[in-house]
């Protein structure tokens, strides 16, 4: 059996186990906690594990081992963000949300604000959020997957996309919240799983000498040392200043992003307490933090023995770093069918990794179109629980439909950049206001609307007028030019821009509900009033 | 709870007390400046990364530069603070913010 063939059949039990999953969910949705939170009802290790399933997207796995792999050290500076940044949901943003939230986001924005247009603000930002990041998603699929099984064609891509999308709107229209956790966390103990026999087996080829893989893989680069320092991917010497200054412009973006984005918000919503939701972000930073440890192995360990010209002749961007190294130890250790499985493992679990994730965002736009856009701001809240799911499943539908036609149109277009600009809207829009919501007595509609539009919109404008859009090679579109902002992440100047409009649209306007303040503040910190746990 | 004699809501009345300001301190008082520490700690890290190069590139012992260890270092204190973040609030604010909440629920179902 060829590895395509094995990773097909093994991809085809992931997804066997998993709808099976999914209808057993349906069976248990019926209210509207359930399909938005899953009932409220999951354990801190399982909603831990869903988080890490939520957030260890392809982008993270395959392309920071790839990073790594072809540029040595800077893919450690994205993994380490990517980690950091879940100590501002713990801290500040989880426990108080889970109290005083329902099912979105905008339950917490606009709990003490005028609900119709705060909502409408968060719902767009919800959207627009989530598809950027579902579409970088599904185009990555189309590549990645094409890769792994042999499909090159382009019809065989876009087959690729299609099949990714029928089956994240499967897993969300029939399973909900519930369905879509159990797809998560099965997901991430297969990642993590995957990840740790890959990093053993290399770690056991150089005798469990960290400093001797770090050696060979710089010897392999030939960069020498340089690849062992940062400096050959992000605000490289000759991209001077400029380049630094987007460096920390994407650090920014990245460990202030993670608490605005609105899948992983959600997820806070599906533990029975707030001191739940504290425990499971805790295990999803165990988890997390383990995994992107292991990230570090694999892309050394496929700079040290696959090379990076073997790389970069598979994938320019080096996602296929890891599923070839697993090819490549496997051999080294166990002979040529050990390669051949263990390839088929990697690629049907980055597979499945890609799956989760799209199905996770479908599921938080959805929610976010159906409770705070349709619910409350064109029915004025008086949208029964049914209406509301049954708004929520023909969103899943429709956002599903449109991202799988995008996803095939943006085929061929370099939409990478979409994930890094996902991070810096959650950052810039969303944590603005609910950073002010939580904490700042004083603040008001105004300021919120203020602060999610001032955000989101501001980084948007500066992308479009960024190099990852126009005049370059990798840009979006390679043979225009018409930037002229220098920064491809635009977080340095976008992020204080959505902190300063929150706080000048509330100085400007004199509304302010003292009363709404103590309420979302008791609440918030005593769990009084929270939405207790579903039982059936 | 305390009596209600005035207009204000039963969460007016819990936001003044004594015990809820206690409990607002302790969760702030820990929070915000372990917040900003954690953030001028990355950010350090961030710059000297895009600034400091050759102090980065240090060689410690074997392969091991300074950079792999200041990046190993922000994990290992993501996770301290992570430990030591669910210690406190189990110690010092589980046990009154229960207390509030179940003042506050009798409370309302008077």
């Amino acid at each position: 059996m060829s590895e395509q063939a094995l990773g097909i059949v093994l991809f085809l039990l992931f997804v066997a186990a998993t709808l099976g999953i999914t209808f057993w969910a349906s069976r248990h949705t019926k209210s509207a906690a359930d399909f938005y939170a899953g009932g409220r009802s999951f354990s801190p290790v399982q909603n831990g594990l869903a988080i890490g399933g939520d957030y260890m997207s392809a982008a993270s796995f395959l392309g920071i081992a790839g990073i790594i792999a072809l540029y040595g050290y800077d893919g450690f500076l994205y993994s380490i963000g990517f980690l950091v940044a879940w100590l501002v949901a713990l801290l500040l943003v989880a426990e108080l949300m889970r109290n005083s939230g329902k099912y979105t986001m905008a339950d917490v924005l606009a709990f003490r604000m005028s609900p119709r247009p705060v909502r409408t603000a968060a719902g767009v930002s919800t959207i627009v959020v989530s598809i950027f990041y579902l579409l970088a998603q599904m185009v990555g699929a189309g590549a990645l997957v094409g890769l792994l099984f042999g499909i090159t064609s382009d019809e065989g891509k876009a087959g690729t996309i299609v099949v990714v999308g029928v089956l994240m709107i499967i897993y969300v229209v029939v399973g909900g919240m519930k369905g879509t956790t159990w797809v998560q966390i099965v997901k991430a103990v297969l990642l993590m799983g995957g990840a740790a026999l890959v990093t053993i087996m290399v770690l056991a080829h150089f005798g469990f000498n960290l400093s001797e893989v770090l050696g060979t893989a710089a010897a392999q680069s030939d960069k020498g040392g340089a690849f062992l320092e940062p400096g050959l991917r992000y605000g490289t010497e000759a991209a001077g200043l400029v380049g630094k200054l987007d460096l920390i412009s994407l650090g920014l973006a990245l460990v202030l992003g993670t608490a605005g984005l609105p899948h992983i918000l959600i997820r806070f919503y599906t533990v029975p307490t707030a001191k739940d939701a504290r425990k499971s972000v805790i295990w999803g930073i165990g988890i997390i933090g383990v995994f992107y440890l292991l990230t570090l192995v694999l892309g050394f360990g496929a700079a040290a023995l696959v090379g990076s010209k073997a790389i970069s002749a598979q994938n320019a961007a080096g996602n296929t770093a890891a599923p070839q190294l697993a090819e490549k130890v496997g051999q080294i250790i166990f002979g040529d069918v050990g390669g051949t499985i263990l390839l088929a493992i990697i690629a049907a679990v980055a597979f499945a990794t890609i799956l989760a994730v799209v199905a996770g965002l479908t599921l938080a736009s959805s929610s976010s179109f159906a409770h705070d856009l349709y619910a409350h701001v064109f029915k004025r809240g008086t949208a029964t629980d049914q209406q509301e799911v049954r708004v929520a499943r023909i969103a899943a539908f429709a956002i599903g439909a449109v991202s799988i036609v995008l996803g095939i149109f943006a085929q061929s277009l370099n939409v990478a950049f979409l994930v890094a600009l996902a991070f810096a809207v959650a950052a810039s829009g969303n944590l603005p206001a609910i950073i002010y919501s939580l904490f700042w007595k004083r603040f008001n509609t105004t300021g919120a609307v203020s602060a999610i539009y001032g955000g989101l919109g501001s980084a948007l404008f500066l992308v479009i007028f960024s190099p990852v859009v126009s005049s370059k090679k990798t840009s979006l579109f390679p043979t225009a030019d018409f930037h002229w902002f220098p920064l491809d992440n635009p977080g340095l100047v976008s992020i204080p821009i959505g902190f300063l409009a929150g706080y000048i649209g509330t100085v400007l306007s004199k509304e302010y509900n003292a009363a709404k303040y103590a309420e979302i503040e008791v609440r918030s910190l005593t769990g009084a009033g929270a939405e207790k746990a579903v039982t059936h | 709870m305390a009596t209600r004699h005035d207009e204000s809501s039963v969460y007016e009345q819990m936001q003044a007390s004594p015990d809820f300001q206690e409990l607002r301190r302790r969760y702030r008082s820990w929070a915000f400046p372990v917040t900003i520490a954690f953030l001028v700690w990355y950010l350090l890290y961030v710059i000297l990364s895009g600034f400091a190069r050759d102090f980065m590139g240090t060689k410690v012992f074997g392969n091991i530069n300074v950079a792999l260890i200041f990046g190993i270092l922000q994990f290992v204190s993501t996770f301290l603070i992570a430990w030591g973040y669910s210690r406190h609030a189990a110690r010092k604010l589980d046990p009154l913010s229960d207390k509030l909440r179940a003042d506050i629920e009798g409370g309302t179902h008077e």
